[in-house]
C-alpha cells in the first residue's frame, strides 16, 4: 500500500490548478547569457572558488585574511590560519570589510566644495605647490594619517621628509592606545607592546581588558584564552581562573570567574592595593578601606608566580597601565615585550594648534576623519578653515570631505597593493583582490603625488621596500609571501625591559574625584570609531551585552537608574561640564558600575551614506583631548521623552531554567548514559554521514563573529531598525545573553543558537507542503521553492531559530548582485529560512570526496560560524566518524541538549559553562 | 491504495523548449565540430570533470583554429570582434536551471553519466537545442534509479555509445562507482541549498 502523504495531496491540488488554466504557461523567461572570458585567467575555474591571501588593517594593525573568490570577485572573508593575529578566525568588523568593498555609498568622484571636480585641477594645484616646496623645504605642508604599521608607507613618509624637511607628519587614531604606551613609559621608561600569553596563564586579571575583544591580536589571544577555559571540558591541562575589575562590561569580564564592578577612580586604588600585596609597590598603597576580595585576588596572583598576568584596556589611565606593568614584573607574568609595532608621530593636538596659528598651508588627510572624531576642545573644524589647501582621501563623502578643499575617493584595502604589520610585528603584503570598483586613489599614491613621483605604482613601492630585506631570490620569496599571506621571519624580537627604580614615586597621585556621575566613552564593539558605520551587517549585529542594534544608548546600572529615576528607552541629555550635550536613549544594563554611564562612539555620523547617517548619537562630542575616554564632571538630564530601542532579546534571565548549564570546575557532572526515550516521530532513512555540532559555552566569549560570518556566507539580508523592533532580524545564528541570577552583580552567559537540526524536528511535522524535511545526513533542510509561507514551522520550533522573509529584504538591499554568495539561494519574500549547517559547504565537500571515491576527512567541511570563531567554541563534523572532533566533544559529561525535556534530540548540543571560582571569595 | 496522478502540466516541447534550436551570436555547429571534426567535448568545456559548471570556451580557444581557418568568414566576425575589443561573446544559454537548483557537472561525469544522456546527440545538432526537459521529475527519475543511464568511464564522452552485451550491468556500475541509494540521491539538499 502506498502512503497518501502531503506531497501527493499537493500534487493533486497542483494538477487541478494546472487543468483549470493552461494559459500563461510557456517559455516566457528571458534566456540567460553566458559570457566566457576572452582569455582564460590562470588559476580560475568557472563554478569553483579560489582563495587569495591578504590582510585586513584595523586601527593600523593587520589581521591575516583569506578571501574566497567567485569568478574573480571576492565574496567571503576567512581568517588566515597561517597568520599569527588570525589563526584562522575572523571577527565581525573583518567580515564586514567585504560588504564595505561593495558599498554603493562609496565615494566615486573627486569633490571640491561639494561639486564634482576635475582630478587635473587638484594635480595642477599640487604641481604648483611642489615648485614652492622645492624652494622652502615644504614649509606649511602637513600630512595627517591614522595609526600606521605599514613599512612601505613609513618608508615613503621618511623619503618625503628628506625631500621636504620642513613638512611634518602627524597621526590621529581616535581609538588610540596612547595610554598603554604612556603606562609603559612610566614603568619601564620606554614604550613597549606587551603581548599576554594566555596559554601559560593560570590566573588572569583583566582591568576592563579588551585582550579578547578588540586589542591588536585579540583573535589569537582569544584562541589561547578559550583553550584554557575549555581545559576542564576536554580534560587537557588546567583551567585558568579569571578575575575582572571594570566599570563597564567587557567580554573578558563576562568570561571571568569573579567580576568586580568598580567606578573608574576605585579601580586604580584596588590595583594599587594588589600591587602592594604582590610586592610591586610600597605598603602604604594597600590602603585601609579595601574590599576583602582584593587580598584574596592578590594572594592568588602571588601564588602563581610565572603563570599569572594582568591586562588593562587601552582606555585605562597611564597610571593603571604602569601598575599593571609593575604587577606583571613582580609576578614574572607570561608576557612578551616587543618594540612598538605602530610608527610614532606627533598627534592631532599639535597639528590643530599649528592650524589655528595659520602655520599650515597644505594639509593632506589620509583615511582619517577628524571633522567627525577630533576631540571637541581642539576646534578642528574651525582650524581646518584656516588651511588654504586641504585634501582628504576617504572611502566615503564624510564629515571631513564636506570641509576640505578637495575630497579624493579612496581605494578599499582590497583594491591596491600595500603592506601592514600584525600585533607581534609579523608583516603581510596586501594584494589587490579585485580591479577597483570606483576610480579611487590610495594613500601611497597621494604621497607620491606630493613627492612628484612619475608613473607611481603601489606594487613597485611595496616590492622596493621588501626587496632590500631579502637576500637571494626575491621573486620566489615574494610569491611565497603572497601565497601564505605572511612575510617570513618578520615577527618582532623580544625587547628587554626593567622596571624603573623610581617607578612608585614617579606614579602620579590618584585623582580624587567625587563626582556622582562618570561618563565613559568607549568604542562600539563593531563600528569601533565609526569608520564602518555605513555597513548594514555591523549596524544590525546585536551588541554582546545590550543585544542592541541600529543605535547607541546610555548604558546605566539598575541602581543608578533607580536613583536618577530613569527607565530604559527614556531620552536623556548628557553633557560634560558646560559643554556640548548628546541626547540618546537610556538603557539599564546590569554589570555597569554604580554611578557610571557608558556611551558608544562611532554613531551619529552626519555624513557617510544612506545606511549609517543619523544612526544613533555622536557621543564623541563629549571627548576632550586630555580625557578622551571619560568625563568625570558629566551631567545627565531626563527629557521626559522616550525613544524605542531595537533590541533582539526581550527576556533577559533564565528564570531558574537550565538553558545555560553552569558547573564549578570542582564539581563537574559524572558521565551518565542518556536514557533512550521513545518518540512518536516517524524515522527517516539514514545515509553515510550524520552531521552534528557541539558548542562549548565555557569558551564562547560572546563576540558575535559567528553571526557576522553566517550573515556573510549565507546571504542573510539586513532588515533595518524598524523590522528588528518587530522581531524580524534574520540572523540564522543568534547569540543569546542571559544574566545570571545574582542580582547585585550578575554575570553574563552567552549562548549561540543556530538551528538545532533535531532528529525529531517539530517544524517538519506541521509543514503542509513538505518544505522542511530531513535529508539522509540528518539535516533538517529547508526547501525554499516549496515554501508557501504559512510559518507553522516557526511557530512549532521550540528554539525559535526560524526566520521569515516578511518582505523582499534581499531584493531591496542596495548591495550589487555580484556581492552575494552564488552558492546560496537569495531568498525572496514569503519564504521561511534558517541555519542549514552551511549545506553548500557540506555539498561541496561531499561532491569532492565522492568524485574521488574517498571518505570525508574530519574538519574538511566547516561551517562559517565554526571557521570564524576565535575560541574554537563551535565544532562541526560527522557523528558517524568515531574519531571526529565533534564526536569527542559530545562525549563529554558536560554535553547537553537545549530543552532536552522536549525530546527533539537535537544534533546541536552544548558543553555546559564551567567556572573556576576562588573559594576564598564569595562576591563577584 | 495506489494513486496514479497523470501530470498534465505544460510539458510539451514548446513549453520546455526541447528540440527548439536557439539563435546564437555565432551559429556554432556542434554537428560540424564534434560530429564532423571529432573534437572531444573537453577541448572547449574544460572544467566539466572538475567543476560544477562545464565551462564555456574563452575566445582564445576559438581562435586556436580560427586564426588560421576561415579567417575572413562573416559568421566568425563576432569572434574576431571579441578578440579585438576584449569583450566576451555573449552566448545564449540553452540549458537553463532555476537559481535554486545547484547542478554539478563533475560528479555526474565521475559517476558515469554520459554527456548525451542529458544533452542529447550534440554531435548531430547544427544549432544547439535542449534535449531534455530538465524538469525536476526528469532529474529525479534518474536519481531514483540511475542504473539505466550509467556508462563505463571510457564511454562518458562518446556521443553514439550504445549498451552492448559486454557492458557491465547497471548494478555492477553502481557498485563500482559507489553510487548512493535513492533515499540519499533524492534528498532535497542534494540539489537545493
Amino acid at each position: 500500500m502506498t502512503e497518501f502523504g502531503r506531497r501527493h495531496l499537493m500534487q493533486l491540488v497542483a494538477a487541478s490548478a494546472a487543468l483549470a488554466g493552461l494559459s500563461g504557461c510557456g517559455p516566457s523567461e528571458t534566456p540567460e547569457k553566458m559570457t566566457p572570458r576572452v582569455d582564460q585567467a590562470p588559476g580560475e575555474t568557472a563554478g569553483e572558488a579560489s582563495y587569495v591571501a591578504t590582510a585586513v588593517v584595523q586601527e593600523g594593525f593587520a589581521t591575516g585574511a583569506i578571501l574566497q573568490h567567485r569568478m574573480a570577485r571576492p565574496v567571503k572573508l576567512e581568517g588566515n590560519p597561517d597568520h599569527p593575529a588570525s589563526l584562522g578566525a575572523a571577527d565581525a568588523p573583518m567580515q564586514g570589510t567585504v560588504l564595505d568593498l561593495y558599498d554603493p555609498g562609496r565615494s566615486a568622484a573627486v569633490l571640491s566644495g561639494g561639486q564634482i571636480a576635475d582630478w587635473n585641477r587638484l594635480a595642477l594645484a599640487l604641481a604648483e605647490k611642489r615648485r614652492q616646496w622645492s624652494k622652502d623645504g615644504g614649509t606649511g605642508l602637513r600630512i595627517l594619517t591614522g595609526s600606521i604599521s605599514s613599512p612601505s608607507l613609513a618608508a615613503q613618509l621618511a623619503a618625503l621628509s628628506q625631500q621636504y624637511p620642513a613638512a611634518r607628519w602627524h597621526s590621529w587614531e581616535p581609538l588610540s592606545r596612547d595610554n598603554v604606551a604612556a603606562g609603559a613609559r612610566l614603568a619601564f621608561g620606554k614604550p613597549v607592546d606587551a603581548l599576554p600569553q594566555f596559554d601559560k596563564a593560570d590566573i588572569v586579571l583583566g582591568i576592563e581588558s579588551d585582550a579578547i575583544s578588540a586589542a591588536p591580536g585579540h583573535l589569537a589571544f582569544a584562541r589561547a584564552f578559550g583553550a584554557r577555559r575549555r581545559a576542564a571540558e576536554t580534560g587537557s591541562g588546567k583551567m585558568s581562573r579569571v578575575y575582572a575589575i571594570e566599570a563597564t562590561p567587557t567580554l573578558l569580564g563576562a568570561a571571568a570567574d569573579h567580576r568586580f564592578a568598580l567606578k573608574p577612580a576605585e579601580i586604580e586604588l584596588a590595583l594599587r592595593a594588589i600591587a602592594a600585596a604582590v610586592d610591586a609597590g610600597p605598603a602604604e598603597w594597600r590602603g585601609s578601606e579595601r574590599p576583602g576580595w582584593v587580598d584574596a585576588v592578590a594572594r592568588d596572583l602571588a601564588a602563581h608566580h610565572g603563570a599569572a598576568l594582568v591586562h588593562a584596556g587601552p582606555e585605562q589611565s597611564p597610571a593603571i597601565h604602569a601598575l599593571a606593568c609593575a604587577i606583571n614584573a613582580a609576578l614574572g607574568a607570561p608576557l612578551r615585550h616587543i618594540e612598538p609595532v605602530a610608527a610614532d608621530a606627533p598627534g592631532l593636538a599639535e597639528l590643530a594648534a599649528e592650524m589655528h596659528d595659520g602655520k599650515v598651508e597644505t594639509l593632506l588627510i589620509l583615511g582619517v576623519n577628524p571633522a567627525y572624531d577630533a576631540p571637541a576642545d581642539l576646534g578642528f573644524v574651525e582650524a581646518l578653515k584656516r588651511v588654504a589647501l586641504s585634501i582628504e582621501l576617504a572611502t566615503h563623502v564624510d564629515e571631513t570631505a564636506q570641509l576640505a578643499t578637495f575630497h579624493v575617493p579612496a581605494l578599499h584595502m582590497f583594491e591596491d597593493w600595500s603592506d601592514a604589520r600584525a600585533f607581534d610585528g609579523t608583516a603581510t603584503i596586501l594584494q589587490p583582490q579585485i580591479r577597483p570598483l570606483v576610480p579611487g586613489h590610495s594613500a601611497p599614491a597621494m604621497l607620491a603625488l606630493l613627492a612628484g613621483t612619475q608613473d607611481f605604482s603601489a606594487r613597485d613601492l611595496v616590492q622596493d621596500t621588501w626587496r632590500q630585506r631579502v637576500s637571494g631570490d626575491f621573486a620566489a620569496a615574494w610569491s611565497g609571501w603572497l601565497r601564505k599571506g605572511v612575510v617570513d621571519n618578520t615577527a618582532a624580537a623580544d625587547a628587554a625591559v626593567t622596571l624603573r627604580r623610581d617607578f612608585a614615586t614617579a606614579l602620579p597621585k590618584p585623582a580624587q574625584t567625587a563626582s556622582a556621575l562618570t561618563v565613559l566613552l568607549r568604542p562600539d564593539p563593531f563600528l569601533r570609531d565609526g569608520a564602518q558605520a555605513n555597513n548594514g551587517w555591523l549596524q544590525e549585529l546585536p551588541r554582546p551585552f545590550t543585544r542592541l542594534t541600529w543605535d547607541n544608548a546610555a548604558l546605566i546600572a539598575p541602581a543608578t537608574a533607580g536613583r536618577l529615576g530613569i527607565a530604559s528607552e527614556e531620552l536623556v541629555d548628557i553633557a560634560r561640564g558646560g559643554g556640548k550635550k548628546v541626547r540618546l536613549a537610556a538603557m539599564v544594563l546590569p554589570g555597569q558600575a554604580e554611578g557610571v554611564v557608558t556611551l558608544s562612539l562611532g554613531y551619529g555620523r552626519r555624513a557617510i551614506g544612506a545606511v549609517g547617517e543619523g544612526v544613533g548619537s555622536d557621543a564623541g562630542v563629549l571627548r576632550v583631548s586630555t580625557a578622551p575616554w571619560q568625563a568625570d564632571d558629566a551631567t545627565l538630564h531626563a527629557t521626559g521623552q522616550t525613544y524605542p530601542l531595537a533590541t533582539t532579546q526581550q527576556h533577559q534571565t533564565m528564570d531558574g531554567r537550565d538553558i545555560v548549564r553552569t558547573f564549578s570546575v570542582d564539581d563537574l557532572p559524572k558521565a551518565a548514559a542518556a536514557p533512550e526515550r521513545a518518540s512518536l516521530y516517524p524515522p527517516y532513512p539514514k545515509g553515510d554521514n550524520a552531521w552534528g555540532m557541539a558548542i562549548s559555552l565555557g569558551s564562547c566569549i560572546g563576540c558575535g563573529a559567528c553571526t557576522a560570518a553566517c550573515q556573510a556566507e549565507n546571504n542573510i539580508p539586513v532588515v533595518g531598525r524598524e523590522q528588528v523592533m518587530r522581531g524580524r532580524a534574520m540572523h540564522w545564528i543568534r547569540v543569546d545573553r542571559y544574566w545570571s541570577d545574582d542580582v547585585a552583580n550578575p554575570g553574563a552567559r552567552f549562548q549561540p543558537v543556530p538551528c538545532m537540526h533535531c532528529e525529531d524536528a517539530p517544524c517538519e511535522v506541521v509543514c503542509p507542503v513538505d518544505a522542511t524535511v530531513h535529508d539522509t545526513d540528518g539535516l533538517n533542510v529547508m526547501v525554499y521553492n516549496r515554501c508557501v509561507g504559512t510559518r507553522f514551522c516557526a511557530n512549532n520550533c521550540p528554539y525559535k531559530v526560524r526566520r521569515f522573509n516578511f518582505f523582499g529584504y534581499s531584493g531591496r538591499d542596495p548591495r550589487p548582485a555580484m556581492s552575494w554568495n552564488p552558492d546560496v539561494t537569495v531568498r525572496d519574500r514569503g519564504v521561511m529560512e534558517k541555519c542549514t549547517y552551511c549545506i553548500q559547504r557540506i555539498r561541496e565537500t561531499k561532491i569532492a570526496a565522492d568524485r574521488d571515491n574517498r571518505p570525508i576527512t574530519d574538519g574538511e567541511a566547516k561551517t562559517a560560524c565554526q571557521q570564524a570563531c576565535p575560541t574554537e567554541a563551535i565544532v562541526f563534523g560527522d557523528l558517524n566518524d568515531a574519531e571526529s572532533a565533534v564526536r569527542k566533544r559530545k562525549a563529554s559529561p558536560l554535553d547537553y541538549a537545549l530543552l532536552e525535556e522536549l525530546n527533539t534530540r537535537p544534533r546541536t548540543t552544548y558543553a555546559a559553562h564551567v567556572r573556576n571560582p576562588n573559594p576564598e571569595i564569595k562576591e563577584g | 491504495m495506489v494513486f496514479v496522478i497523470g501530470w498534465v502540466g505544460p510539458s510539451t516541447g514548446w513549453a520546455t523548449r526541447v528540440g527548439y534550436p536557439v539563435n546564437q551570436p555565432v551559429p556554432f555547429s556542434h554537428q560540424h565540430h564534434v560530429g564532423g571534426l571529432g573534437l572531444d567535448c573537453r577541448f572547449c568545456h574544460t572544467t566539466v570533470e572538475t567543476s560544477a559548471t562545464a565551462g564555456m570556451p574563452p575566445t582564445y580557444t576559438c581562435m586556436t583554429c580560427h586564426s588560421q581557418l576561415w579567417t575572413n568568414a562573416d559568421v566568425l566576425a563576432p569572434v574576431r570582434a571579441s578578440l579585438k575589443t576584449d569583450q566576451p561573446i555573449e552566448w545564449v544559454r540553452v540549458n537553463q536551471l532555476p537559481d535554486y537548483v545547484y547542478f554539478n557537472h563533475s560528479i555526474h561525469i565521475a559517476k558515469g553519466i554520459g554527456c548525451a544522456t542529458c544533452h542529447g546527440r550534440i554531435d548531430q545538432m547544427p544549432l544547439t537545442e535542449k534535449a531534455a526537459s530538465l524538469r525536476m521529475s526528469w532529474c529525479v527519475d534518474c536519481h531514483r534509479d540511475p542504473r539505466p543511464n550509467l556508462r563505463p568511464h571510457d564511454a562518458v564522452f562518446d556521443m553514439g555509445w550504445q549498451r552492448s552485451k559486454d557492458t557491465p550491468s547497471g548494478d555492477q556500475l553502481v557498485a563500482q562507482y559507489h553510487i548512493k541509494g535513492a533515499a540519499e540521491l533524492t534528498s532535497c539538499s542534494v540539489c537545493h541549498r
